[in-house]
């Protein structure tokens, strides 16, 4: 049955659904109603839940519980994200699953705490040091913020790797109804012969990111590679709006894509043939998708962001693999502001090919 | 599709009004989005809330152009009266009337008396006085005043007089 | 009859250990062994490895092991507990790992009493990187950033941590020892036997600080690294008891 949700609750109760039995957090807006619900939540199910002294050691709890094989989770908002990397790239680099939630706000530094998409780059290329990449899940809705959570942990179970469910303040703030996954049964699961979980048997099991030969890092770098790879096979996820016969196309994903989609109903009234490209995954990215659109009817491409110019960069690769050449611009808000419907509808009417989103 | 603004001062039950329309229309089987604002302005300064009732899926939760405004102070009227869609409806405490309606249809709304001493009710007299631009049956609006009460049921019966107040004085034609 | 009187505890593997000649942490990787060996811990063990010379510990232990980032074992430790609160947990740190860039993540396990023990190599210097001045450097200390020897005014004071976790509500046992002589060692092993037996009657958390040399840095032979512990590290960190919540019977409870 349907509730009323927040997003932040919706993500948290979704992760309890999928058997995420410890969570580690530290508060930070807007995102705090994720710690909030666990502390009482997970004592309900028998979970643990610490509220750590910083970021920095919540994702190394993370890293503790998951690489005793429990499904674990943290959750923070832009500059916690910062402070976690460290802790994502040990994690990526001795594969262990894991679940994090980024409910992003405006930057650099303090920056403020109002929806952005600015860590885009800093989810999808990596982020910490060294090579590696998580899977990235963006929802736009309440409900998909809770089905998307739920399969983040089997997805992350599946690839020892860690996911990433980036949201924004206002996915995290806003209160929609929504149905969140019937509970795993968690005793069902794979045993996880990998995990430090004590009780070896006598067989040493290690989670481990150091690597001194250059060519045992080298081959560890390659398996990482393939698992990147397959996910780029099998996990891309994307969703259009009108665009079989569009000749401009949005891409905009998460709470923007909610927008966009307005905009082209808007469009749509007038005539205007515009249409919505919705990556749900922004790693691995929908790069044939896109170039689908442009070998099509599609003539301009807009990538619409709360951010400087970030995700027009995979567009662009996008459209390199299509045989056309369509025009590609920008369109976006930072700083916390917010585009409206008619804003994108405007900007689209106008013919422009933004190269920068500064107007 | 009705898009809502809730604004008013932080503490004169803003966002709980919003969340009352948005669970009322989830249980009347529609589609819904509460947006509330965050941040500082939670605490002293305006706080506001976008509602989003539908049959359909609900687009975008940014509203740009409300068809019901529910102003509670003065910096609220000001900063939204502006975006109010043509023929929308602006619903204000009648506490703070100004005189002047512009193009929209101003509704002033005697909270003060027709919470009958339940200050802390005056949004739901407001919801109660708003349910008939909504297209919310009342008795939904009951059912999500008992869910926002429920740990607090001494307050129930109260809340759901203020309900009624607000509603019967809509189907008074709103003291026109 | 033949009769066993000295053999490698069960938890420790084959592996030739990787550390400079006369460097004590091969000593206290076997007392963490024999210790756990003694209270029956085999089976169900979790080792965390810092960063550091003991990085690689996890090849002369035999349970379970994680390598932890610089600092951060603590943190590491308190998750894996949370995940498996049955399983017997040690946690291996250095100075530098848990006196300097660890220090939030050390204080606040032992704040919350997470049920771990701590060990806690202190030489008062990095070793892994050459070393470099250390939390715990001595004043007057000649190390590789402080060449003239560490001055308070200059580099700051040196940080006694059992004296400040002490001071913290969350600790059941935390005591200060050696490795420098026999009988330094002998004291140091029933320190780590009472830590883990913390660990076992769910007490709390222990740390079991242990002066180390590292001769290599130190700039000595093996031998004059032990005597500059005895005459100058003990001077400076007293050894000793510093909290003892007491175990289930004896009559502290």
């Amino acid at each position: 049955m349907k509730r009323l949700f927040k997003g932040n609750e919706a993500v948290a109760e979704a992760a309890i659904a999928a058997g995420c039995r410890c969570f580690f957090g530290y508060p930070i807006t807007p995102q705090n109603e994720i710690p909030e619900y666990m502390s009482w939540r997970m004592s309900e199910v028998g979970g643990h839940f610490v509220q750590a002294e910083s970021e920095v050691s919540a994702i190394n709890m993370v890293y503790g519980a998951a690489g005793a094989g429990a499904r674990a989770m943290t959750s923070s908002s832009s500059p916690g994200i910062s402070l976690k990397q460290e802790g994502i790239s040990y994690i990526a680099g001795a594969e262990v699953p894991c679940v994090i939630v980024n409910m992003m706000r405006a930057g650099p530094g303090l920056g403020g705490i109002q929806p952005a998409q600015s860590d885009y780059f800093q989810a999808t290329k990596g982020g910490g040091h060294g090579d590696y990449r998580m899977l990235v899940y963006a929802p736009s809705s309440v409900q998909e913020a809770a089905d998307l959570t739920y399969k983040a942990f089997f997805r992350a179970d599946y690839y020892r790797n860690p996911v990433m469910i980036l949201g924004d303040g206002m996915l995290g703030q806003m209160v929609e109804p929504a149905e969140i996954p019937p509970a795993a049964d968690v005793s069902a699961l794979p045993q996880k012969k990998w995990a430090a979980c004590g009780n070896n048997g006598g067989v040493q099991r290690v989670i481990n990111s150091i690597f001194m030969a250059p060519d045992t890092l080298e081959e560890h770098n390659a398996a990482l590679t393939r698992k990147y790879e397959e996910m780029a096979r099998s996990d891309v996820m994307s969703e259009s709006y009108m665009t079989d016969d569009a000749e401009v196309v949005l891409v905009a994903y998460g709470i923007v894509a909610r927008i966009c989609k307005a905009a082209v109903d808007i469009l749509r009234a007038e005539g205007v043939k515009a249409g919505l490209f919705r990556p749900i995954t922004l790693f691995p990215f929908p790069y044939r998708e896109i170039a689908t659109l442009a070998d099509g009817a599609a003539e301009r491409f807009i990538s619409v962001e709360l951010s400087c110019g970030q995700m027009i960069e995979d567009v662009k690769l996008a459209l390199y693999e299509s045989g056309k050449r369509p025009q590609c611009g920008i369109y976006a808000r930072t700083g916390g502001n917010v585009m409206r419907p008619e804003d994108v509808a405007e900007h689209v009417r106008s013919g422009r090919i933004n190269k920068s989103w500064i107007k | 599709m009705k898009s809502i603004i809730v604004s008013g001062f932080g503490g004169q039950g803003v966002l709980s009004l919003g969340l009352m329309l948005s669970y009322a229309a989830m249980k009347e089987g529609l589609n819904t989005s509460f947006l509330p604002s965050y941040g500082p302005e939670m605490r002293g300064g305006t706080a506001n809330c976008s509602v989003v009732i539908s049959d359909s899926e609900v687009a975008s939760p940014v509203i740009s152009r409300p068809d019901i405004l529910i102003a509670f102070n003065r910096p609220s009227l000001a900063r939204f009266l502006p975006d109010v869609a043509d023929g929308g409806a602006v619903f204000i405490d009648a506490c703070m009337r100004d005189g002047d309606n512009g193009a929209y249809k101003m509704i002033a709304v005697p909270a003060d008396e027709l919470c009958a001493g339940n200050r802390k009710g005056k949004n739901i007299v407001m919801l109660g006085a708003v349910l008939p631009y909504t297209g919310l049956p009342l008795w939904r609006a009951e059912e999500a005043v008992r869910e926002v009460f429920k740990d607090k049921p001494e307050y129930i019966d109260a809340n759901i007089a203020c309900l009624y107040a607000g509603n019967e004085f809509a189907g008074r034609g709103y003291g026109s | 009859m033949d009769k066993i009187v000295f053999r490698k505890p069960p938890l420790l593997t084959d592996a030739p250990m990787h550390y400079c000649p006369g460097c004590t942490h091969g000593i206290v990787h076997r007392l963490i062994a024999e210790a756990l060996d003694e209270l029956g811990e085999f089976e169900n063990v979790i080792g965390v490895a810092p960063v550091g010379c003991a990085v690689f510990a996890y090849n002369y232990f035999k349970c379970d092991m994680f390598q932890a980032a610089h600092g951060r074992a603590p943190a590491v430790a308190t998750g894996i507990k949370r995940a498996r609160p049955d399983s017997t947990v040690f946690v291996y740190q250095g100075d530098g790992d848990l006196a300097s860039i660890g220090m939030a993540e050390i204080v606040h396990a032992a704040a919350r009493g997470e049920n771990m023990t701590v060990v806690f190599i202190n030489n008062g210097i990095y070793g892994m990187t050459g070393g470099q001045m250390a939390p715990t450097t001595l004043e007057g200390q000649k190390t590789t950033t402080s060449q003239s020897g560490r001055s308070a005014k200059e580099h700051g004071n040196p940080i006694k941590v059992c004296e400040m976790l002490s001071a913290l509500t969350g600790p059941a046992y935390i005591a200060r020892v050696s490795v420098h002589d026999v009988k330094a060692v002998k004291t140091a092993r029933a320190a780590l036997v009472r830590g883990f037996a913390m660990q076992k009657a769910e007490r709390g958390f222990s740390l079991i600080e242990i002066l180390s040399t590292c001769p290599t840095n130190f700039g000595m032979t093996p031998q004059q690294a032990l005597c500059w512990v005895r005459d100058h590290g003990t001077a400076a960190y007293p050894l000793g008891v510093y909290k003892d919540i007491g175990l289930p019977g004896e009559g502290r409870e």
